[in-house]
């Protein structure tokens, strides 16, 4: 297998390249292919991970340990599965596999603060959160630390968690295969998520954007309560909003080399964390993807502060929104009438008088 | 009678403002609220038509009010059959017009359905035509009212008038032409109704069903999809931005930026390129100067061909725009192209069986809808400007008889009383006397003149008695935007608080100054900047919206003028906050939400 298979710059990464990199990475490469403002980085391939597999005998070992475990029998999947993070963890990458993530590495910069995410390629399953796809490494630094924060993405595929889950499920352990994105470091000023719809009504003529200060991840995992904005999508205005008090901020430290939770200043704590034109910004970057991947979004975005305004909003990850989705919509209840009986029935029952 | 209290007062408990006793005698007896029919009227909701007659009545001035409401109720009850509607009945109270639309008894509604499906039907299906023939029949009666000429009575009658053996006098085309003035203006009234109604049915049809796709869609949006660009109204105010950007191309531009409009005009046909820019100016003016900054129901409305100033006045604005190198004229195409990306980006959100309905719908609206906004021009602007123009031109003529004094003062009088003063002076110039009217006029029309500014000091209520539970008359929602929330609004907006609600009209969110203007006259005061608080705009009023940074009014809807440009403009706008005019005084500090369609007072 080639070196070259092994990681893949995002702007290489296609639609059709999905099995090799998994939904997160796929979704990076196909809004970097299209011109969005993405960070920069790559995606190390479910080829290296099967690589790894094969080298001095892993996947045999992880066979062994899950060959006769009882889905059942929590104590004995919790030590199957810590065993093979730790023989993960504690395995020698095969070198052609450590070079090309070295390689693609360092052809980002010099000791470039970066993101580490694992990327599934079973996200379409019911439950994603199983295969530990959640797993996210902020500010590492150095190929040391890359390498070995792509190796703990890995072991996150057996989490007691997740490795119950595919035992329940009957899916092959082997089969559900793991991508790692690694991504230029957003040095983010404020950051969040915004959703093509109304996710309180299913209503396709809002966009809702959760906004907080610093990385996104405080306003996904809900440890602050972020300033909401709501976006008639179509005129693009504003048309509603409320700032709350957002006491922490998740920010890199450069100097510790990781993110930090940390106290926000008492005069930005009820603060917008948008600016007017930054909310439209956001919206209209979330209206984009919508158009673009033909169906309602969940985006996570960053204004990245080291960068000027007006190229400071990135793209940092774009999926299907779920919920309303898959609902039947709702019609209305009677069948329309057009021409003069609809003339006729908006004179006898004017909008207004329905209530 | 009621017991319980009303939301409203009632007509008859509503007191004279000091100084207006006798108001009642200035209008005519059917729009009095009549003690003999207290019960009736009562139980009546009446709201308070501030939006075409922010103002009071001059006594002649009901003559556009009578048959405006006339027109009206004529295509809803007796030509068309509307099921639910008939016309609007209306009172005055304090000098102030109230109306109350009329009900159609439900168990009559359903009879009515066929005779409207075809009525209605017949105008939808030859909309075209008939617009292009309504287009030559209004042309045709300006054409008349411009003929029309009131000549003084000679010393004596014609040699030919003897030889001919005539056997009438010159009297005859004072009453002729008087007659035939009046006429007019009531053919012209009902010419204005002609489609109105239907145009604003097929409008509400689309716009409800948009709003049943989706639910919080901004009522503007929907506008948005409807509006045209090409609009009639937007031509004089266009005509003028052309004509300010020839001046300058021409170089002429200096000759016209200081004296009265006649001096500078004077002037700049002395200016090289001048002989040139006049022929445009010319042109633009019939019809375009037939503008009024009002809206037309008023004799003293001010229309542009007769005040110059007017029209100069907007020019010089838009020369110093071109020469500090802005882009004045209206970006059509861009407007064009973001009508079609919202409409279409609407659509893309509905599913393929509701697309249909939309294309039919919209495609309707979208063909009705010139008409509405159109026929403002042709009518309240060109063919009633002429008209007051006619009677302006006779109360000068009976004012050099010593009727009075002023030479507008004859609006003081109702349209009977005109016509008795013609046969007074017709009669006295007959007998060889001097004419009756002189010691009975000046008189009366300075106490009707103190009755009249006594009613024009105070404020009319929004409403009298008790709004029904739930607003379904169909034209009280479509034309005059009354619905119950309306009705609520009224109320919370006499309860005081430092904000104001009213129709999130046209989108964006701006701090600003405030200006308060109560007359067009005012418009001068108007800085860069400045957000425009007013009871009510006129579409002549457009050139002021490239200075200002949002609008707010106390009267109008969606389609209202202030609204539409607004849009145009890229403008916030608040309208029909109720009273904002009177709450918000000039230099406070303000805060409009033309998205929310609020207003806060920021100091």
């Amino acid at each position: 297998m080639s070196a070259a298979s092994y990681t893949l710059n995002f702007a290489d990464i296609g639609k059709d390249l999905h099995d090799k990199v998994g939904g997160k990475c796929a979704s990076l490469g196909e809004m970097t292919q299209a011109g969005v403002a993405v960070p920069p980085g790559f995606a190390v391939t479910t080829d290296a991970y099967q690589t790894m597999l094969d080298h001095h005998g892993l996947r045999k070992e992880i066979e062994r340990h899950l060959t006769a475990i009882d889905a059942e029998d929590i104590d004995a999947v919790d030590r199957a599965a810590q065993a093979i993070r730790v023989r993960i963890r504690s395995h020698h990458l095969p070198a052609d596999v450590e070079a090309a993530i070295r390689a693609a590495y360092a052809e980002m910069g010099d000791d470039l603060p970066v993101a580490v995410r694992s990327s599934a390629t079973a996200e379409d399953l019911p439950d994603a959160s199983f295969a530990g796809q959640q797993d996210t490494y902020l500010w590492v630094r150095g190929a040391d630390d890359v390498v070995n924060r792509v190796r703990d993405c890995w072991a996150s595929l057996f989490t007691t968690r997740a490795v119950a889950y595919r035992e329940k499920n009957r899916i092959p352990h082997i089969d559900v295969l793991m991508s790692v994105g690694v991504q230029k470091m957003v040095n983010a000023k404020a950051a969040g998520v915004a959703m093509t719809l109304d996710p309180g009504t299913g209503d396709r003529t809002r966009i809702v954007i959760d906004a907080s200060w610093g990385l996104g991840e405080m306003v996904v995992s809900g440890v602050v309560t972020p300033d909401n904005f709501v976006v008639e999508k179509v005129l693009e205005e504003i048309i509603d909003r409320k700032i709350s008090d957002k006491h922490v901020e998740l920010v890199g430290d450069e100097a510790a080399g990781e993110a930090i939770e940390r106290e926000v200043d008492e005069h930005r704590r009820k603060q917008p964390s948008l600016s007017d034109a930054e909310v439209l910004a956001v919206a209209r970057l979330a209206k984009r993807l919508e158009r673009q991947n033909k169906c309602p979004q969940d985006v996570e975005w960053a204004i990245d502060a080291d960068l000027p305004e007006g190229e400071n909003l990135l793209a940092l990850q774009s999926r299907p929104e779920t919920i309303w989705s898959q609902k039947k919509v709702e019609k209305p209840k009677t069948s329309y009438a057009t021409g003069m009986i609809g003339i006729v029935n908006t004179l006898n029952n004017p909008l207004a008088s329905k209530g | 009678m009621n017991v319980h209290k009303s939301m409203f007062p009632s007509a008859f408990e509503v007191e004279t403002p000091e100084g207006a006793e006798g108001w009642k005698d200035l209008y005519p007896y059917y729009t009095h609220f009549q003690p003999a029919r207290r019960a009736v009227d009562d139980a009546t909701f009446w709201f308070c038509n501030s939006q075409h007659w922010p103002t009071p009545f001059r006594p002649f001035d009901t003559i556009m009010l009578d048959f405006a409401i006339k027109g009206l109720g004529q295509y809803n009850t007796r030509h068309l059959v509307v099921p639910p509607a008939n016309g609007v009945d209306y009172r005055i109270l304090n000098g102030y017009v109230y109306f109350s639309p009329v009900a159609v008894a439900p168990e009559k509604i359903e009879a009515r359905v066929p005779q409207f499906m075809e009525r209605a039907g017949h105008y939808f299906m030859n909309w075209g035509d008939l617009y292009a023939n309504w287009k030559k029949k209004v042309m045709a009666k300006i054409e008349e009212l411009e003929a029309i000429h009131f000549e003084e009575l000679p010393e004596v009658e014609d040699i030919e008038v003897v030889t001919g053996g005539k056997g009438l006098d010159s009297t005859n085309q004072l009453f002729d032409q008087y007659d035939k003035a009046i006429e007019l203006a009531y053919k012209i009234w009902q010419y204005h109704f002609e489609f109105l109604n239907l145009g604003y049915a097929a409008y509400l049809d689309f716009f409800g069903f948009v709003k049943e796709q989706f639910p919080s869609i901004p009522d503007q949006a929907i506008a948005k999809m409807v509006q045209g660009v090409d609009s009639e109204l937007f031509r004089p105010d266009d005509e003028i931005k052309k004509l300010a950007k020839r001046a300058v191309e021409l170089g002429c531009a200096d000759a016209l930026k200081s004296g009265s409009a006649d001096e500078a005009l004077a002037a700049v046909a002395k200016a090289p390129g001048g002989e040139q820019w006049l022929k445009q100016w010319e042109d633009a003016k019939n019809p375009w100067f037939n503008f009024t900054s009002g809206n037309g129901f008023y004799s003293t409305d001010k229309y542009w061909i007769d005040h110059l100033d007017i029209p100069m006045g907007y020019l010089r604005d838009y020369i110093e725009r071109v020469e500090q190198g802005e882009e004045i004229m209206r970006p059509t195409e861009a407007l064009l192209k973001e009508r079609d990306r919202i409409t279409a980006e609407y659509r893309e959100m509905m599913d393929e069986e509701a697309q249909g309905v939309f294309d039919q719908k919209l495609g309707l609206a979208r063909v009705v809808f010139p008409y509405v906004e159109d026929h403002n021009f042709y009518i309240e602007h060109w063919a009633i400007g002429v008209f007051w123009r006619k009677m302006r031109q006779l109360s000068s003529l009976l004012a050099r008889h010593g009727f009075w004094k002023n030479e507008d003062d004859m609006f003081f009088l109702n349209r009977n009383e005109v016509r008795d003063v013609l046969w007074d002076y017709s009669s006295s110039w007959a007998i060889g006397v001097p004419n009756r009217g002189s010691s009975v006029w000046p008189e009366e029309i300075e106490r009707r003149r103190k009755i009249y500014k006594a009613l024009s000091a105070h404020r009319p209520l929004p409403a009298l008695n008790n709004p029904p539970d739930v607003i379904t008359e169909p034209f009280t929602i479509m034309l005059w935007g009354i619905t119950s929330d309306a009705v609520k609004r009224w109320v919370k907006s006499d309860e005081g608080g430092s904000g104001l609600e009213g129709m999130a009209a046209a989108p964006g969110v701006v701090e600003g100054v405030a200006r308060v203007l109560s007359s067009p006259d005012e418009l001068g005061q108007l800085q860069k900047g400045d957000i425009l608080v007013t009871p009510v705009t006129a579409p002549s009023w457009a050139p002021v919206f490239g200075k200002i940074a949002a609008a707010v009014t106390d009267i109008g809807g969606m389609m209202s003028h202030a609204a539409i440009v607004c849009r145009e403009y890229g403008l916030p706008a608040v309208t029909g906050t109720g009273n904002a005019s009177s709450k918000i005084k000039t230099g406070m500090k303000l805060r409009v939400d033309g998205n929310k369609g609020t207003v806060e007072i920021l100091d």
